[in-house]
């Protein structure tokens, strides 16, 4: 059983989670994600391992709510346990020295790109990260990401917090600035496409980490599959990271709004449920 | 040592059978016609995913046909049985009335009998071998259908035997999977003392017979039932357990296991690279079947969503696309449609589904295969190209091969497609042992002890046979239990 030991709102919409997982948490490496099932009657979604505590045997998840299993999951309280917990799955990130990386996260993507920073640092990298969002309350682990990088640009969309604009236009700045080695991007699909077409120009090695529709995690499926550099693979055992530049981001997208209907009528239902409830 | 042919007269001189084939004569038993399998009728069941086409046999039913065998001095069928069943002296203690004998008979080979008699393909197996199949050419007696019988019975009188163990030894072994070779494998272990454990990625167990065969086919309540009883003999189950993610093959050794049997299963769906095969709407049979059986897809209560389509293709000829055809009708499809690129004889579906299928209003679409999908602005699958083919000379498989007619190109309008063209090996376990010795595709190699290149890790069933049946992954668990056995007590 996986009891939730630590719970905290990052925003509205994002939640932190602590939860017990001592063989997970052991055998994590940065990069890789797990699926939890909220009940029985629950769907697996997958979600990164932001970060891992070894000795108190626990894996932190930031979940952003975007439907009703993300609902589900924000809604359990402290105590409580999830019904399924499996991983950790997807090939970890190859983190090596390199010099300098750009890290660019977008909105909840700065989840699974905290353990990637952290790991890049570590292993004796120049880090600068660019965190974007649509506006200040939605920036998240803003400190953690601080205490692992040389340098922290925020950007929002409506200037509320850090520098108006995209996470592009922060990138594109520290392009022009400096040598940038590598670069890492890890947000909503349509934010990945536009840094991996920035840095295309500019001849980055780019990585980027795909939150593709998944049900199983093991590659039994096929939910998960994407076109890179025109051969079909398995975003959960081949990736979730692949070269930015190879991938067929337009399939990817459209891959997304897959059971859209389906979801938005789920999530229709689920809140008016509550509603009546309350 | 007793060979096979001994033990099988010895229980044939046993007076009771002697008895029992004099009650009737030859002719008497042969011409009795084959017993009709009691169904649910077409139009009412394809209005549900959960309930079982097959009713099962009643007790008079199953005397009378029971009475059909005639007991051979020379019983072929058992030759045609993977994991040679005492067919005989089953059939004939159902034929005296004795359905606990017989379905004792059934557990001293198969772990789990109300499951095979549901699923394997016994028209190419023990039934194709049968003396009215092969000499009187009649239609076989009904082997399949008195297995079932004989585990049902079982289970329904509530006086399920459960096998005696040995004592324990103590020494622990894991079984990798949780599928019937795992699940056959850790019965045979734990009968001999060991203390197993089976180890499964998925959060339920029982492999492809949880989340690939449906409802209406095998209902999840008879696998558990089974499950049931391993349980109750000692087996341990740890579920969303990845061996080699999770824990490696090293942390598992470190906690005390001395053996391993792999039963991971030939989990990955094949797809057939042609263009628009990523559009959404087409989607690999495991897919389908998993979101439908395993996460309960088409029930309101559970989350997980699942598309239903008007008109639906499925590519392929095998149970799995039977089963993906019905499941896409009994989810409300106008049309649900076989495309498949052989002819009907060479499908290697049981004959008892596409029969099933046939009488559900499913469509077959023979000797044609896909060539390209077209999706609509919003990249769902819309339409699909076929092409005819006809069929040129045997291939390897000793099927004829198909071989595409120029300019035979056709489009068919189809809003939901599911590809099930073959699955290929789980490649966890290879990849995190590198000095496991694997095939060319993938598979991993043994020997005829079922042990692996890694003398404490022994494997079985689809990972080691690619897609095959049910009865031959329990027959290697079994296989793989005695040398596993035999090694460890060296
Ligand atoms: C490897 C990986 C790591 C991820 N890490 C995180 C994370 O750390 N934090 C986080 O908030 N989210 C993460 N996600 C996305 C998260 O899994 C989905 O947001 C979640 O499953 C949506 O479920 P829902 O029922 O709440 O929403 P739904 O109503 O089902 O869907 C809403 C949106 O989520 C997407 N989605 C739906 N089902 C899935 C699914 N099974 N897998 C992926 N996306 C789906 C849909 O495209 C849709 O746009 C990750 C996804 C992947 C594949
Ligand atoms: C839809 C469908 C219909 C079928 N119909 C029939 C039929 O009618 N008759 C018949 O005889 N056969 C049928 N088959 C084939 C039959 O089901 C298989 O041959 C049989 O199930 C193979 O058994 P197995 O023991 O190799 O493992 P599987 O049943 O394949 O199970 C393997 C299990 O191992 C788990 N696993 C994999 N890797 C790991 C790991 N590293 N750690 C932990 N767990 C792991 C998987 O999650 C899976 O649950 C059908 C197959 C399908 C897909
Ligand atoms: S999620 Fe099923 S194959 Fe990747």
């Amino acid at each position: 059983m996986n009891r939730i030991v630590e719970k905290e709102f990052f925003s509205e919409n994002v939640v932190k989670l602590v939860v017990e997982a001592p063989k997970i948490a052991k055998a994590r490496k940065p990069g890789n994600f797990i699926i939890l099932r909220v009940s029985k009657e629950g769907e697996r979604i997958p979600l990164t391992i932001a970060s891992a505590d070894e000795d108190k045997g626990t894996i932190t998840l930031i979940a952003q709510k975007v439907g009703v299993s993300t609902e589900k999951l924000a809604k359990m309280e402290v105590g409580d346990s999830l019904h399924d917990l499996v991983g950790p799955l997807g090939k970890a990130t190859e983190i090596h020295k390199v010099g300098t990386i750009l890290a660019c996260g977008g909105g909840v993507g700065v989840a699974p790109l905290l353990p990637i920073v952290e790991g890049y640092k570590k292993a004796g990298n120049r880090v600068i990260s660019v965190l974007a969002a649509r506006s200040k309350d939605l920036i998240i682990l803003e400190d953690e990401i601080r205490k692992w990088s040389d340098e922290v640009i925020v950007m929002t969309d409506d200037g509320s917090y850090g520098k108006k604009g995209l996470v592009t236009q922060g990138a594109e700045e520290i392009i022009n600035r400096e040598k940038i080695d590598e670069c890492i991007a890890i947000g909503p699909a349509i934010m990945m496409k536009f840094t991996a077409l920035l840095t295309k120009k500019y001849n980055i090695p780019t990585q980027a980490s795909l939150n593709s529709i998944m049900v199983d995690g093991t590659g039994m499926c096929g939910a998960c599959r994407v076109t890179v550099g025109g051969k079909t693979k398995f975003t959960c055992v081949d990736g979730p990271e692949f070269d930015a530049h190879q991938i067929d981001f337009d399939e990817m997208l459209m891959r997304l709004g897959g059971y859209s209907e389906e979801e938005k009528k789920a999530y229709e239902e689920f809140m008016n449920r509550l509603n009546l409830q309350a | 040592m007793t060979t096979l042919a001994e033990y099988l007269k010895e229980r044939r001189d046993q007076e009771w059978r002697a008895e029992l084939r004099k009650k009737l004569k030859g002719k008497e038993r042969t011409n009795i016609p084959r017993v009709k399998m009691p169904e649910v009728d077409p139009n009412e069941r394809v209005k549900f995913q959960n309930v079982e086409v097959n009713l099962g046999l009643s007790i008079e039913q199953a005397q009378r046909e029971a009475s059909r065998c005639m007991d051979c001095v020379n019983p072929t069928c058992i030759e045609g049985c993977p994991v040679q069943i005492n067919i005989p002296e089953f059939v004939k203690n159902i034929e005296r009335g004795e359905y606990g004998q017989a379905a004792s008979n059934l557990k001293l080979t198969s772990a789990l009998p109300a499951v095979c008699g549901r699923v394997c393909p016994q028209e190419k197996q023990c039934e194709e071998q049968c003396f009215y199949t092969l000499k009187l050419k009649k239609e076989p007696v009904a082997i399949g259908y008195l297995e079932r019988f004989a585990a049902d019975w079982e289970r329904e009188s509530g006086s399920v035997s459960v096998p005696e163990c040995a004592t324990k030894n103590g020494i622990k072994v894991a079984a990798i999977g949780s599928g019937p070779s795992s699940l056959s494998f850790a019965g045979d272990m734990i009968k001999l003392g060991y203390d197993v454990t089976v180890f499964e990625a998925l959060h339920e167990i029982g492999g492809v017979l949880k989340y690939g065969i449906p409802e209406f086919r095998l209902p999840n309540a008879t696998v558990d039932e089974e499950l049931e009883n391993l349980k109750q003999m000692g087996v341990k189950f740890e579920t969303n357990f990845i061996v080699g993610r999770t824990a490696s093959f090293d942390d598992l050794e470190k906690e005390g296991y001395k053996g391993f049997f792999v039963g991971s299963g030939a989990g990955l769906p094949r797809f057939m690279n042609i263009p628009g095969e990523n559009y959404n709407g087409i989607l690999s049979s495991n897919e389908y079947l998993t979101r439908v059986n395993l996460m309960g897809a088409a029930d309101d209560k559970f989350d997980t969503p699942v598309l239903r389509g008007k008109n639906v293709a499925v590519i392929g000829g095998g149970n799995t696309a039977m089963d993906s055809v019905r499941t896409a009708k009994r989810l409300g499809a106008e049309r649900s449609i076989i495309v498949y690129r052989r002819s009907r004889v060479e499908m290697p579906a049981r004959v008892e589904e596409v029969k099933h299928a046939e009488e559900e209003g499913i469509e077959f679409m023979n000797l044609a295969n896909p060539v390209e999908y077209f999706a609509d602005e919003n990249g769902r699958v819309n339409r699909m190209r076929v092409q005819y083919m006809e069929l040129g000379e045997p291939d390897a498989s000793g099927r004829r091969r198909p071989v595409p007619i120029e300019g035979s190109e056709k489009d068919i309008d189809v809003d939901l497609v599911i590809v099930a063209v073959g699955v290929s090996p789980n490649p966890l376990i290879p990849a995190c042992l590198p000095d496991l010795k694997v095939s060319r595709w993938g598979t991993i190699e043994v020997g005829d002890n079922m042990q692996s290149s890694i003398p404490v890790i022994f494997a079985g069933g689809d990972i080691v046979r690619g897609g095959a049946t049910v009865i031959l992954a329990m027959g290697d668990g079994r296989n793989a239990a005695q040398s596993m056995h035999e090694y460890l007590s060296k």
